[in-house]
């Protein structure tokens, strides 16, 4: 099952100088299809500007198609009367952590979304414990978004869409201004969300690191989409990704650069123990 | 230096004030005021001082807190004690130089003071004791009849809400724009009032770039959880009126009662006291 | 001109109850011409750091003396030190606001009260020294891409000439390539110009291929002070404080673990693959020797 289709969407927008005269149009997405199976976890690389935000905008009727056509959960985003069920299907979290919590103390902008979509008192409450649990977030109910870190801000932003129980969560550039740790954290709230929830995942970043254990990664580039599969076939193309000026994880990196040297080292290794194990099936070979 | 200010803030404690519903706590608060200037002479005060030190006994906010915030009106307190302490026409006590001070003078100076004393200190034992949330909740209930006006009340009610949530933040912005220019060898302090109005520029103009982006970045985040306005919305914390809340209000008008009784009776006891003397 | 920080102390909130400690004691010396990585998480002292370097912050107690003069003492002239030890912030392009490029850049050198001229020819040098094209320098700065607003901040204070120049996360918030441009900028300009460069960040694998020397501060104060080779060598240390080796090195930890033969003090691609070859060389020699 689907959650998400997209059709040759095609997004433009026009560029006006300061009388408001159009200068031009820029297509930030450009003929783009793909589909999401339900349960998930499908990571979207690329760099600002490539179009990637703003396709994820498209999943959660933020934004609407210029051509081509979007699915969520087989409801078409451009049709009015859908929009309200189509953001509780799909919900989203931005990147700026300060940007997208509105209330004042941390259970209470979990129990937003809940409220704005007409929940009972008592289940917004079950809801607010179970997300808060989820993100392991709970023992801060009380406090003040001010006061908590970065990724812990994260985290209480994913858990206030999580309350209200989405089907797919997509997630944009959630640790783009986060350090080390709160990257860590977030990233690990989401694949505990889509490992025990099953909650459909589309992460949009541009660090290498956090795509790897995806199901399926694709990499944009000029509102295109350049690169796509496991992340295995995707980090098989290390010179690809290096002219797309795109991180690529050290020990790919690094096993790349030996295989160029002449060692029989497979492509698209992706941890250390794969590393090893290639150099040692080298010396078999070589020596 | 900008997280200094306390009035406004909040003290987290466990007493019967925090738990008192907002809208008694607003309620009380404009009662109390108008009461400043309805009650009479020093009996109705001394009614006034009652009630004020048994609220902040029950809150269990520590008193120095609440001076603390008060520092920042000092001068402005200080300004209108002067002004009526020599500008007000009657029997001339002291007189210095050509300034006279007269009888009705410092008799105003000195109710006037106490006055805004205590509204100050009233009106910051509510806000110390209520989450700026539950504050907006309170007035948005209590707001409600409006709506029939066609008064957007859910909305100012949200509006003062998000406000409330990005102040600290935005003072903390402030707060690094300006160590950023003053790390490029801006001079916010020196020159007369243009040039200083004018060495803000630095610092406005970013501060409002970003809080526009700010507001943006929001109001999508609002949009993608679902929020379209205040109809068929549901509250997580809906505001109900417990025993407490009754009792509060008994003992408001008790207090409004003994007030205005105070003030108009005790003067004519104690004449009649010092008569019978 | 050296920088000294003598058992630097800095408490915020001093005599209340709220009262957090974010420096301890540190004592370093910033000698001229030295390219230094300040590492730690959030929360470590490192911001709180570089803002006395410059007299944004006051230290609680200890000195901080620049080319020997306390800048604390009567009369030390702030805005001297100001033009002399550049700051950038975090997110420096929040700072701009200018209605172009070329008047923001103007801003700091019109600060220190020169003519009207030289203020023009430092903000252009500046430019040229962080590599933005002439094309954008009338454009409005608001315009631009993060790179470049973050190109044009940073020669916002490059503009006043420093002698010292401290860069707060440079990279926060770019994508790999922008900050690979930023990084690349700020070294060529430390080879251009030879001042002293600070660059604060929690990011290892951002500096370990820059800079010669690394300060690691933990809970406000200095854990390490040493060539970033020797500082990698603590790397279980490190990583119990929330930061971490570059990922090289755990690579070649791990091959050593298992027996082989490499030694683990590579810390970029380039010089982890060198040793891979040597190693498979002697490997080799001795299994044609047999």
């Amino acid at each position: 099952m689907d959650i998400i289709n997209i059709k040759d969407l095609i997004f433009e927008y026009i560029r006006r100088d300061e009388e408001g005269n159009v200068e031009g149009v820029t297509t930030a997405v450009d003929d783009v299809s793909l589909d999401v199976k339900q349960g998930d976890f499908v990571a979207i690389l690329g760099h600002n500007g490539s179009g990637k935000s703003t396709l994820a905008k498209h999943m959660n009727a933020i934004l609407y198609p210029t051509e081509g056509t979007v699915w969520v959960d087989g409801k078409d985003t451009q049709k009015d009367e859908y929009v309200w069920d189509i953001r509780q299907t799909a919900g989203m979290v931005f990147q700026n952590p300060d940007n997208q919590i509105i209330g004042q103390i941390v259970e209470e902008d979990v129990g937003f979304g809940p409220e704005n979509m007409g929940v009972p008192t008592e289940e917004i409450w079950e809801r607010v414990e179970e997300s808060l649990k989820a993100v392991g977030m709970y023992e801060f109910r009380k406090f003040s978004p001010n006061k908590l870190s970065g990724g812990q801000k994260q985290r209480v932003s994913i858990a206030g869409v999580i309350a209200m129980h989405p089907k797919c969560i997509i997630l944009d550039e959630p640790t783009a201004m986060l350090d080390p740790k709160g990257r860590k954290e977030v990233i690990r709230a989401v694949r505990a969300l889509n490992d025990v929830e099953r909650i459909t995942v589309i992460l949009i970043t541009h660090y290498m690191e956090e795509v790897i254990y995806a199901d399926k990664v694709y990499v944009m580039d000029k509102g295109k989409v350049t690169l796509q599969g496991t992340p295995r076939e995707v980090f098989s193309e290390v010179e690809r990704l290096k002219e797309l000026r795109l991180d690529v994880p050290q020990v790919t990196l690094l096993a790349h650069e030996l295989r160029k040297e002449g060692f029989p080292i497979p492509k698209g290794i992706l941890t250390k123990e794969e590393f090893r194990e290639a150099l040692d099936s080298c010396i078999k070979e070589m020596l | 230096m900008l997280r200094d200010i306390t009035l406004g803030q909040y003290y987290q404690a466990d007493s019967v004030i925090h738990k008192l519903d907002p809208r008694v706590k607003l309620g009380t608060t404009i009662i109390f005021i108008i009461s400043l200037f309805v009650f009479q002479g020093a009996w109705g005060y001394a009614v006034a001082a009652l009630f004020l030190a048994l609220v902040i006994k029950l809150s269990k906010v520590p008193f120095q807190f609440m001076v603390k915030g008060m520092k920042a009106i000092v001068f402005l307190l200080l300004i209108t004690v002067i002004f009526n302490l020599f500008l007000t026409p009657g029997e001339p006590l002291v007189t210095v130089w050509k300034l006279t001070i007269t009888k009705e003078g410092l008799r105003m100076a000195v109710f006037l003071s106490i006055r805004l004393g205590f509204l100050i200190i009233g009106s910051s034992v509510m806000t110390l004791t209520t989450t700026p949330n539950q504050l907006t909740d309170g007035l948005e209930k209590m707001l409600k009849p409006l709506n029939k006006i066609k008064v957007p009340v859910h909305e100012i009610a949200m509006m003062m809400s998000i406000a409330l949530r990005f102040i600290p933040i935005l003072m903390e912005e402030t707060d690094k724009i300006m160590k950023a220019q003053l790390a490029r060898c801006a001079d916010f302090e020196s020159g007369n009032l243009i040039k200083k109005a004018k060495s803000l520029v630095p610092l406005l103009v970013p501060l409002f770039i970003s809080a526009f982006r700010r507001a943006n970045d929001l109001a999508m985040a609002m949009e993608a959880r679902c929020y379209r306005g205040g109809d068929n919305r549901t509250k997580m914390k809906p505001l109900h009126y417990e025993k407490r809340d009754y009792i509060a209000y008994a003992i408001v008008a008790c207090y409004v009662i003994l007030g205005i009784a105070a003030g108009k009776l005790m003067p004519l006891l104690v004449s009649g006291i010092i008569q019978l003397v | 001109m050296p920088i000294i920080l003598d058992k630097v102390s800095h408490v915020y909130g001093q005599d209340t109850a709220m009262a957090v400690t974010a420096l301890k004691n540190v004592s370093l010396v910033i000698p001229d011409g030295q390219f230094i990585g300040l590492i730690g998480h959030t929360g470590s002292g490192k911001s709180t750091l570089v803002q006395h370097l410059n007299g944004l912050m006051k230290a609680t107690s200890g000195s901080i003396y620049f080319n020997g003069e306390d800048i604390d003492a009567e009369g030390f002239d702030k805005k001297m030190l100001r033009s002399k030890v550049g700051l950038v912030f975090q997110y420096p392009e929040h700072q701009l606001f200018e209605t172009d490029v070329f008047a923001d850049v103007c801003f700091g050198p019109k600060n220190l009260g020169l003519s009207k001229k030289e203020v023009e020819l430092r903000a252009y040098e500046a430019l040229k020294l962080v590599g933005l094209e002439d094309a954008y320098f009338y454009q409005s700065p608001f315009d631009l891409s993060g790179g470049q607003k973050r190109r044009v901040a940073i020669a916002g204070v490059l503009a006043m000439k420093p002698e010292v120049l401290v860069l707060d996360e440079p990279t926060a918030g770019l994508d790999p390539k922008g900050r690979d441009e930023i990084l690349d900028q700020i070294s060529r300009l430390k080879k251009e110009t030879g001042m002293t460069v600070i660059l604060v960040s929690h990011s290892m694998d951002d500096v370990a291929k820059y800079v010669e020397r690394i300060i690691v501060m933990n809970k406000g104060s200095v854990m390490y002070d040493d060539a970033p080779r020797e500082v990698f060598r603590h790397y279980q240390e490190l990583e119990q404080i929330g930061l971490a080796a570059p990922q090289v090195t755990y690579i070649m930890k791990d091959l050593q673990d298992h027996g082989y033969d490499v030694s683990d003090e590579a810390t970029t691609i380039e010089k982890a693959k060198e040793e891979i070859k040597s190693w498979f060389a002697r490997l080799s020699a001795v299994g044609k020797g047999r």
